[in-house]
């Protein structure tokens, strides 16, 4: 089944969906940092030390980024390759959403982001636990956040790919339940539902790097 | 009124092609999009050289064979239409107009306008169909009950004139639009869900086969989709085709 063009949709969703739960769960817990060092620390230093969390999840979800990128990328050269020649006069804007039209410009976008993002936290956090094998402080969460946001062109970026991840989101959500073959009665408010989300998780994430920059300067 | 024209043209399957300009004068704002090629097909005779191929039969919106992409659009800027019931008042004196073939690498061009659309009619001969008996003891369709909810949505299914506007607006060239037509028409009436699962394994393998691109949902063939097929229908051949899938 995942060899046909239909199959390979279906999967495209599933990773996406998967994505976008942890992508909640991860606002979750980082919007805790805006109001409570402690409630931070305590979650993060769960997140980081959890065999369960460490040795499955981050494999799994890890896999489930690669899948769902590098099938993006099948899936738009398979979609280039099916119009050879293209047309000299197209007005795409006149029948469907720019969004929609450019799901592979804003993913580059965000997985751009996903490298940044990477080596900002994720390798530091790799080099402290399993390469220097430094001495777990369960504290140290909250000032390593804090610190990365101090750098102007660092929350800059960041904020820029949020509005990347907000594009691909607005069409991303809907569109994968569309995908799933979900059309009945609660179609318009899963669709309104998808533009709310993602919106305002891209924003809130924004929010949070804005607010350790301000708190810094203020502070 | 006067219209300059940007006509893509192009000898043959094989030869490369480029985009033409012509001028016309003269042209009425009552004569349809067709009759305008007519009077250009005319002029370019008289003048010794090749009329522009373009493909059309009932002129009136229902035979699905008048591909055009004009301005950017199949069929023109009008919405829920087809080429032949474009008329010239929609543009104005001095206006310039592309018009273009369907273009899909599964729609190979034959000349000039007119593309090879055989794809779709492999598609539906892979299982757009229901197997009864014709030899003379044939049932009478109207004896077996059908809801009316699912009667009215079969028969909007089945309004899909195969025109292909679907795949010239769709960035991807997908087909889903169509084929979501043509398996719901069947599989929503119980005359065709007898064959249900077979039908949608083997017309999307067909789809795929043919080279159309994968559906990005992006909607467009269902704005310019001249009989308005609903994009409900490829949520339903989605569900329809991984339940298939799970039968078999
Ligand atoms: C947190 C990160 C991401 C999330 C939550 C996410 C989510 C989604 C969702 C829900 C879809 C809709 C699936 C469907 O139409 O059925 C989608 C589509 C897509 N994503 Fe992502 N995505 C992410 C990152 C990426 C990245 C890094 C790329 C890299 C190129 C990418 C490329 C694409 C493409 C090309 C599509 C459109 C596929 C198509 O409809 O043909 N995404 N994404
Ligand atoms: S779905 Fe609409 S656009 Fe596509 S072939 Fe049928 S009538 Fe034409
Ligand atoms: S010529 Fe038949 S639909 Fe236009």
């Amino acid at each position: 089944m995942f060899n046909s063009s239909i199959g390979r949709k279906v999967a495209m969703a599933l990773s996406g969906v998967f994505l976008i739960v942890f992508l909640a769960q991860h606002f979750l817990i980082n919007i805790t940092s805006v109001f409570s060092e402690e409630i931070f620390n305590l979650l993060s230093h769960f997140m980081g030390n959890n065999p369960l969390v460490q040795f499955v999840l981050q494999p799994i979800l890890i896999a489930g980024v690669l899948f769902h990128f590098i099938m993006g990328f099948v899936l738009d050269w398979q979609n280039r390759k099916a119009r050879p020649v293209s047309y000299a006069m197209y007005k795409g804007s006149k029948n469907s959403m720019f969004v929609s039209r450019n799901m592979i410009i804003s993913g580059i976008v965000v997985l751009s982001f996903l490298g940044l993002h990477f080596y900002d936290f994720w390798i530091p956090e790799m080099d402290y636990k399993y390469i220097k094998s430094l001495p777990e402080d369960p504290n140290r969460y909250y000032k390593e956040l804090v610190h990365r946001f101090e750098n102007p062109y660092r929350v800059g970026l960041y904020c820029f790919s949020f509005v990347f991840l907000a594009l691909h989101l607005v069409h991303g959500l809907s569109s994968s339940t569309q995908s799933l073959g979900t059309n009945n009665k609660y179609s318009e408010i899963i669709k309104k539902i998808s533009y709310i989300f993602g919106i305002s998780i891209p924003l809130g994430f924004c929010f949070i790097a804005l607010f350790h920059f301000i708190t810094f300067y203020n502070t | 009124m006067k219209l300059f024209l940007k006509i893509w043209r192009q000898k043959n399957n094989q030869a490369k092609g480029k985009i033409v300009d012509y001028e016309i004068d003269e042209i009425s704002p009552d004569m349809s999009f067709l009759e305008m090629m007519d009077v250009l097909n005319e002029k370019i005779i008289e003048e010794d050289g090749d009329p522009v191929a373009f493909d059309h039969d009932c002129r009136e919106g229902i035979c699905g064979s008048c591909s055009m992409f004009i301005n950017g659009e199949p069929h023109g800027p009008d919405k829920l239409i087809t080429t032949c019931q474009l008329h010239m008042r929609r543009f104005k004196d001095g206006d310039t107009i592309y018009i273009e073939p369907f273009r899909a690498k599964a729609f190979p061009i034959i000349k000039d306008l007119v593309v090879d659309r055989s794809a779709f009619d492999r598609i539906q001969q892979s299982g757009g169909f229901i197997s009864i008996n014709t030899s003379g003891n044939t049932l009478d369709a109207n004896t077996i009950p059908i809801e009316k909810e699912y009667a009215d949505k079969a028969f909007d299914a089945a309004t899909c004139i195969g025109c292909g506007a679907c795949v010239a607006s769709c960035k991807n060239s997908s087909a889903m639009l169509f084929v979501s037509a043509k398996v719901s028409q069947f599989s929503l009436l119980p005359q065709g869900r007898v064959e249900a699962t077979d039908r949608v394994i083997n017309m999307v393998n067909q789809m795929d086969e043919e080279g159309f691109g994968n559906c990005t949902n992006t909607g467009a063939c269902h704005v310019e989709c001249p009989k308005g097929i609903s994009l409900d229908y490829i949520a339903k051949l989605n569900r329809e085709y991984v339940k298939a899938n799970l039968k078999k």
